[in-house]
């Protein structure tokens, strides 16, 4: 039996499923302090923009990750200036970042469409080495793959086990209670926003700057909508969204692989997998997922008064 | 006399009231464009000379006012489609979902039967609109009422499944000879008919009509009280008596057959044939319309047609000025941002 293109699929899910969990992490954060920001798709675009373009110009990936952190939060804090200090609705408000990312990271990735960038070093895994170059080829990550893991263990950490996440998760139960225990919620979600938009923008950059290696109108094509449905399929939990984002674009990876190997299935109707699939997790785990959503996700805090 | 006196204060300050709000809606109109502004600069174009361009192309000749109509036409219906199942509660984001299945399955009538005359296909194309859309609705309506899934997380999912459907047909049985992104050509007795010879087509009346009906039902009949009830307080309504998940399975159906309308008025009417991924967020505007006007109908009205002024001009920018398509997103978006944040001062101390 030949092993190549099932690890094959295995490597390309995890390079495609970086972004993916970097992004449901961010999302994770956003939800489990109250706000749904289903506007994902216009930050990535945003910080895939931007980066790619940083990255064009000093030639140095580095900074163009940097720059995608960066400008992931900032876009986050007009969200939150909106959600959050001017107290609008959240959904209309996420689908109008949304818009405003399409629009502005059309603009600044204009020049760039087409461009050839340094992309980040692969690093090989020690031990897997030894494996003939053609296997060990699969297996040689970048530092944002190789991260991802350990920032996604981290969140989990920050969110369950220290005080701030204690708050935060507080404020997305109940604001006025944790108003009540002496929190402040608008700052609490004002900080989840930008953490959680700087994780969008460290899974935008890799989109771009590490793994697809260009930049293209709309390149995102729905992963901020797929991250937050893999919040859901995950009951909020960083840990869990591990496994949701490696096993969604491991069935990405695996319609790839179909295709390779002359299966005649319409590529559109195999690009409808993954939803269908989230949908029906979603259908399964309905009944118990009330009791995972954080209890005032979506509300708007009006304040003290 | 006091009766009398006590009317003219009311009408003086109803009075107060239109100006005041006609001053802030100036001052926003002067924020956006300031901003949108700056953009332009940044990217190298005269502000003024684009915004004279855009006001020349909208609303100062016939013709820019009639784009302006078609434009309007779509996101006013899929506007309508949020706003019935809003009234009872009810998130529908999948507007672009239901525009694309009611598009499909009219143009499966179009191609199918195009032999038929114009008064028998035209209706059957829109009728296979609204099924399309209001199946596709079905889905998230029907999982809403079993309490298994959120409406709002349902529709944004089926809303990417839809395009790609609508590919696969299009793509894979009816493309036209020529190119595959597209299907042939409708025949003329596909065509929803034009009108005051401009490219506004029948479905602004479809639009009125709708608009029409809504503002009927949800301000003089049972079934409006009853939606209203149960989009004030779901359980008291359900205390009430009244079936909550029949109202809001039906009620989504409706609201996707709406978005089906609009979706088989457009390839019927302003496309005359089906192109993969035609519809570049209608559905989307359609809500974003719906939720600013808080689903009052006349603000839906008033509200669509601002929008798409926006659309018009920045289409036109596209056009003269080489900015991207995407900017007139910009455009959209600054509008928004400032009407989510002022709003709290136009609506007091609602909520």
């Amino acid at each position: 039996m030949n092993w190549l293109p099932i690890l094959g699929v295995f490597s390309s899910a995890i390079f495609s499923g970086t972004s993916l969990l970097y992004t449901t992490l961010g999302e994770t954060i956003h939800q489990r302090s109250g706000i749904v920001n289903l506007g994902l798709e216009g930050i990535l675009l945003v910080s895939a923009s931007s980066g790619f373009a940083v990255t064009v110009i000093s030639g140095n990936p580095y900074l163009g990750v940097l720059t995608a952190m960066i400008m992931g939060g900032v876009m986050n804090m007009v969200m939150g200036f909106l959600v959050v200090t001017r107290r609008a609705n959240q959904l209309a408000s996420v689908l109008a970042l949304m818009f405003f990312g399409f629009g502005l990271s059309a603009i600044i990735g204009k020049p760039y469409v087409g461009a050839k960038i340094n992309t980040l070093p692969k690093l090989s895994i020690p031990g897997l080495s030894s494996l003939p170059l053609l296997y060990s080829s699969l297996f040689k990550f970048d530092f944002l793959i190789i991260l991802v893991i350990p920032i996604a263990i981290f969140v989990w950490w920050l969110l369950f086990k220290t005080r701030w996440g204690l708050g935060l998760r507080a404020v997305g139960e109940s604001a006025d209670t944790a108003f009540a225990s002496g929190r402040n919620p608008f700052l609490i979600r004002y900080q989840a926003l930008f953490l959680g938009g700087m994780l969008t923008g460290l899974g935008a950059a890799h989109l771009s700057i590490a793994y697809t290696m260009r930049w293209s109108e709309y390149m995102t094509s729905g992963k901020g909508f797929i991250a937050v449905a893999l919040v859901i399929f995950s009951k909020w939990h960083p840990l869990r969204a591990i496994v949701g984002a490696l096993l969604f674009s491991g069935a990405v990876a695996f319609q790839l692989l179909l295709q390779s190997s002359g299966v005649q299935i319409s590529p559109f109707l195999l690009d409808t997998i993954p939803y269908i699939l989230t949908l029906t997790v979603l259908i399964a785990w309905g009944g118990t997922r009330k009791h995972a959503a954080p209890a005032s996700l979506g509300r708007v805090y009006q304040g003290s008064e | 006399m006091l009766h009398k006196d006590n009317h003219k204060k009311q009408r003086n300050q109803a009075v107060k009231k239109i100006l005041g709000s006609t001053a802030r809606y100036l001052m926003m109109v002067l924020i956006v464009l300031l901003l949108f502004g700056i953009i332009l600069l940044i990217s190298g174009k005269d502000p003024i000379q684009s915004y004279k361009d855009i006001f020349t192309a909208t609303l100062g000749s016939a013709y820019g006012f009639s784009e302006v109509i078609v434009a309007m036409t779509p996101i006013l219906i899929t506007a309508l489609a949020v706003a019935l199942p809003s009234r009872v509660g009810l998130i529908n984001v999948g507007g672009e979902g239901q525009l694309y299945m009611g598009a499909c399955l009219a143009t499966w009538g179009a191609l199918t039967f195009d032999t038929l005359p114009a008064w028998a296909l035209l209706p059957l194309m829109i009728l296979l609109g609204m099924i399309g859309g209001g199946l596709w609705a079905f889905i998230p309506g029907y999982l809403k009422s079993l309490g298994l899934v959120n409406e709002t997380i349902t529709t944004l999912l089926l809303n990417s499944v839809a395009p790609s459907i609508v590919s696969f047909f299009v793509y894979g049985f009816w493309h036209s000879p020529m190119e595959t992104n597209k299907t042939p050509n409708f025949v003329p007795a596909a065509r929803l008919p034009t009108l005051f010879n401009s490219r506004i087509d029948l479905s602004l009346f479809f639009a009125i009509f709708l608009l029409a009906i809504f503002w009927y039902v949800m301000r003089s009949t049972r079934w409006g009280l009853e939606m209203r009830a149960i989009g004030g307080n779901p359980q008291a309504a359900k205390r009430n008596g009244l079936p909550l998940n029949k109202y809001w399975v039906v009620v989504m159906c409706v609201g996707g057959a709406i978005a089906g309308i609009a979706g088989a008025s457009q390839v019927s009417g302003y496309y005359g044939v089906l192109v993969a991924g035609f519809s570049r967020g209608l559905g989307y505007m359609g809500f974003l319309i719906s939720w600013m006007s808080f689903g009052d109908p006349i603000g839906i009205f008033v509200t669509s047609f601002i929008v798409s002024i926006i659309v018009t001009g920045g289409n036109l920018l596209q056009l003269t000025s080489g900015i991207p398509y995407a900017v007139i997103n910009i455009l959209l978006a600054l509008t928004l941002f400032v009407v989510l944040a002022r709003l709290k001062i136009f609506e007091g101390k609602k909520t």
